[in-house]
């Protein structure tokens, strides 16, 4: 008889951005259907490492949905980025391979697995990621769209500010501030709804500067691990064309 | 007397208000007070972009009736209360109903990626319990797109400035003040008992504040993880409304708990298949042989047994979600006719919900999201296969006691301060966390709806109680502040030191799976003593707990003891609330008791805490209650304002039951006749 399945995790652990790390390693029960969340779980009923079989605090992690959509959950899963919830046990260790989760790197540590990603709301704010309101009351039907405009604006907007892009894009780094491509995929997004393209021209030149479209070095790591698809690169293209146009043209049309 | 300036409190300070939850109904109620000119604090557990309403997917009800059915929002109207088998006040719905299309346009103006019609208009799709396509859609993630619009207009304000009486800029103000990763511990209330703020935890390092706020609204949604795995988010525990619960709220109808009939199964959560896959044309099967061996996609139609078809020819798939759910339980459990898994050679409790008859590129279109969800958690091509699915926990009739204030004609009183607040003075409550739209069932995608219909109430009625309040909280003693903060402080530090036995993630999973069993689909009387007596026992070890982690930075296992323990004082209110109950109504159905008893049971239950020996939470029920607003005492029964469509029995086998015309006037002394309020 084979024994009980199990699933095998090692796990990065760290109080505090100043103080030492060290990995912990756990092993739990394996069940069906079974993802990373549900392994952390697990060792939240036991927190015991399996090696050296010593009582530890229960692993912390950033997570909500479940499902991905909230995009909370995202840590390098095998030094993937990716979120915790989609990433299946038989998947990512389909024959019981030890799985290493660490906390994302472009980001300040909180504690354990979660990181404090407050940069891209602060970005989004930068760039203006909103259509300028006049009012909640009622104004009557907005602007008639097409359904192409639609299906072009609808990936776009699926982004879960999650971080993964800022994960893996090598212009984002320490000695850089480089604005990542989230939230210039934003500034396209708001520039193609027919009232948010009425401020198209501020949200462009929020990223005229160095920090901005500039820092783009088009390795395309962004859209081999944006878990909804999104075009990045594309959005990158379109709004620099689009900035190119206003820096070029601008002046002519105030 | 009222303050004197509408933005300075006597001592200088800003006069902000406090909203707790980030979620759809938080964020509109923030607009609206920021329209006003009234700064907010907002308190979210996550960042509020993250919020459970990016989990809903189908779509938001609006009767614009575009496609020339002939809806409107009087039928929309109809079909909420017949839906909610009568329960819910109607006075708040017909508000709601009549909004609905301009709630639509505003989000369409914010810039949600709506589906088009080739003309460029909205596009709407069917959803449960009307006949009407009524459901304006982004995909199949809608809760997302709209949250994410409503996120990007708070952020907005977060940028904007807070001017004084004079139109003057105040430096360093912003109109919205954003605390993510906080956690509210409790609510601040005076000598009066008039609510003046909250106190409030820092998760990243678990420092405790006390913050003072003129008003304070929850918007802090649903408690589904008391039922161990649902569809909810992991936030879901209720633990605000659990809090103000203990602190006095009137918690109502907490019996009611919505499960719905397609969800995927897996170890961790349950993943909502929208109802929506019904709304375009998906159907619900099993084979007509129970030892089917061969593959869904293998059975020919004529061995096929489409039973919601079948025994609600009027509504088919598209019944009402306690219906659906109460259908698919009986065929799974106790007709065993579940889908037949060769490899365990046994019938699974799944049904199969079927798309695969509708082209790929309309099920692209329309259902990417919840498809593209299957996939990645089954790992089966859902437009290939028939999906594989069973009923799960998804959201919460019941919750915080809310008044309203109706109308001459039957809607409600603009601006009073009255709508949405509870029982506590300056305490609100809108969106999953009040009780007051869905009655005993709530019509998929009205959820979405009611979450911005409820903020956009509560906010202008937190603007009318703050410009008559008296005394700012920002003017109220400095030591009522000190003494909450200090209070919960020392709770806290009390947690820190819980070093027993019992782990409280193993307490949680005992408390789900019971309640999970026992207090939804089907509800018997002595299984529910079982569980209130098991609920005392989980109670008393939960004061057992270890708590695990002392650490002082992010401290998730601490809050989870706290968060526990709250959970078990609602699921109390719950379980009882269905024990007290005797009859069937909606989401709530006894095997013992089949009938709706409107003579006895056409009304709110209305649940109130009481310290108990041995310091047990104690549930009290209560026909009427009496709470202070705007310099008076009011008294308000439970008895439910029906006024609008007289309550007659459901009848789901035939078409357009839910909006004909209402049968004859209900027999003298039915309580459907008396009016909700009385002053």
């Amino acid at each position: 008889m084979s024994q009980a399945k199990t699933v095998k995790l090692r796990i990065k652990r760290q109080e505090a951005p100043a103080e030492a790390a060290r990995y912990d390693r756990f092993e739990v029960p394996w069940l069906p259907q079974m993802n990373i969340i549900s392994a952390l779980m697990e060792i939240r009923k036991n927190p015991m490492t399996s090696d050296t079989k010593q009582k530890v605090a229960p692993v912390n992690w950033d997570s909500n949905c479940l499902e991905e959509v909230c995009g909370a959950c995202t840590m390098l899963v095998n030094g993937r980025v990716r979120q915790a919830c989609t990433a299946l046990i038989d998947h990512v260790a389909p024959a019981g391979e030890e799985i290493t989760l660490e906390p994302m790197t472009k980001f300040p540590l909180v504690r354990d697995l979660v990181v404090d990603r407050s940069r891209m709301f602060e970005d989004l704010k930068r760039v203006k990621a909103w259509v300028q309101l006049d009012g909640t009351h009622e104004l009557g039907a907005a602007p008639r769209q097409s359904p192409e405009n639609q299906e072009e604006a609808y990936p776009l907007s699926r982004c879960m500010t999650c971080g993964s892009c800022l994960e893996a894009c090598p212009q984002v780094n320490s000695s850089s501030s480089f604005i990542g491509p989230a939230a210039i995929s934003q500034v396209r997004l708001f520039n193609l709804h027919p009232s948010g393209s009425m401020h198209a021209k501020e949200r462009l030149e929020s990223l005229m500067s160095e920090d901005g479209l500039a820092g783009c070095g088009k390795a395309q790591n962004c859209v081999e691990v944006c878990p909804k698809g999104i075009p990045l690169v594309d959005s990158i293209a379109q709004v620099s064309r689009q900035a190119t146009k206003h820096m070029l043209f601008g002046w002519l049309f105030g | 007397m009222a303050a004197k300036s509408a933005i300075r409190s006597e001592s200088g300070k800003v006069r902000r208000v406090v909203v707790v939850g980030g979620g759809l109904a938080g964020l509109m109620t923030t607009i609206k007070l920021c329209e006003a000119g009234v700064p907010v604090d907002l308190f979210s557990l996550v960042p509020v972009k993250r919020s459970h309403s990016v989990c809903a997917q189908g779509g938001i009800n609006a009767s614009v009736n575009t496609k020339g059915e002939g809806d409107s929002p009087r039928i929309h109207l109809e079909e909420t209360a017949y839906g909610g088998d009568f329960l819910a006040n109607q006075p708040p719905i017909k508000g709601m109903t009549d909004a609905a299309p301009g709630i639509v346009y505003m989000l369409d103006r914010m810039g949600v990626p709506f589906n088009r019609t080739p003309e460029g208009l909205l596009d709407f799709r069917r959803f449960g319990g009307t006949l009407f396509h009524r459901t304006a859609f982004a995909g199949a993630t809608t809760g997302q797109q709209l949250l994410y619009a409503l996120d990007e207009q708070v952020r907005r304000y977060e940028t904007l400035g807070v001017d004084d009486d004079n139109g003057i800029a105040i430096p360093g103000e912003k109109m919205v003040r954003k605390f993510e990763f906080w956690d509210m511990l409790s609510l601040i209330k005076d000598e009066q008992g008039v609510c003046r703020g909250i106190v409030a935890q820092d998760l990243k390092n678990m420092q405790i504040e006390a913050f003072p706020g003129d008003a304070v609204c929850l918007a802090t949604g649903g408690p589904g993880i008391i039922f161990g795995k649902s569809t909810n988010s992991v936030i879901n525990t209720g633990t605000a409304a659990s809090a103000a619960y203990q602190q006095g709220a009137c918690y109502a109808n907490g019996e009611f708990i919505q499960v719905h009939p397609t969800a995927i199964p897996a170890a961790d959560k349950l993943r909502l298949i929208s109802e929506s896959a019904r709304g375009e044309g998906g159907r619900v099967w099993v084979p007509k042989s129970p030892n089917e061996s061969r593959r869904g996609r293998d059975v020919p139609e004529s061995e096929r047994d489409y039973f919601l078809e079948r025994r609600y020819p009027g509504y088919g798939n598209l019944v009402p979600r306690d219906i659906a759910s109460r259908e698919l339980f009986l065929t799974c459990f106790h007709e065993g006719r579940g889908v037949y898994n060769t490899r365990t050679a046994k019938n699974e409790n799944e049904v199969y919900l079927d798309l695969t008859h509708i082209p790929k590129p309309t099920l692209k279109r329309k259902l990417a999201g919840i498809l593209e969800t299957y996939e990645k958690f089954v790992g089966e091509d859902p437009y290939e296969n028939p999906m594989r699915v069973f009923p799960a926990v998804h959201y919460s009739m019941g919750g915080l006691w809310v008044d309203f204030e109706r109308s001459a004609d039957g809607s409600l009183v603009h601006d009073s301060p009255r709508n949405h607040a509870t029982n506590v003075a300056g305490l609100y409550a809108a969106g999953e966390v009040d009780y007051q739209y869905h009655g005993a069932n709530r019509l998929g995608a009205n959820s979405l709806l009611s979450c911005l219909w409820g903020g956009m109430v509560t906010g202008p009625a937190m603007v009318s109680y703050r410009k008559n309040m008296g005394r700012s909280a920002y003017d109220a003693s400095s030591s009522l502040f000190d003494g909450a903060k200090k209070r919960e402080q020392a709770k806290y530090d009390a947690i820190l030191k819980m070093d027993g036995p019992e782990n409280p993630f193993k307490l949680h999973a005992e408390l789900g799976q019971m309640m999970l069993i026992d207090v939804t689909i089907e509800r018997h009387n002595e299984r529910l003593d079982e569980v209130i007596a098991k609920i005392d026992e989980l109670d008393e070890r939960q004061r057992r707990v270890s708590v695990l982690d002392t650490s002082s930075r992010m401290n998730q296992s601490a809050q989870f003891v706290r968060h526990l323990s709250n959970m078990i004082v609602l699921a109390r209110v719950i379980a009882q609330g269905a024990r007290n109950r005797d009859e069937s109504r909606g989401a709530h159905f006894k095997p013992a008791f089949k009938e709706r008893d409107d003579a006895n049971w056409l009304r709110t239950t209305m649940a109130m805490h009481r310290e108990g020996p041995n310091g047990h939470g104690e549930v009290t029920y209560v026909r009427e209650l009496s709470y202070a607003i705007a310099g008076k005492t009011l008294t308000v029964s439970d008895s439910v304002d029906v006024g609008l469509v007289t309550p007659r029995p459901r009848k789901y086998e035939q078409a357009g039951a839910a909006n004909a015309a209402a049968p004859a006037a209900p027999k003298a002394g039915d309580a459907s006749a008396k009016p909700a309020v009385s002053v």
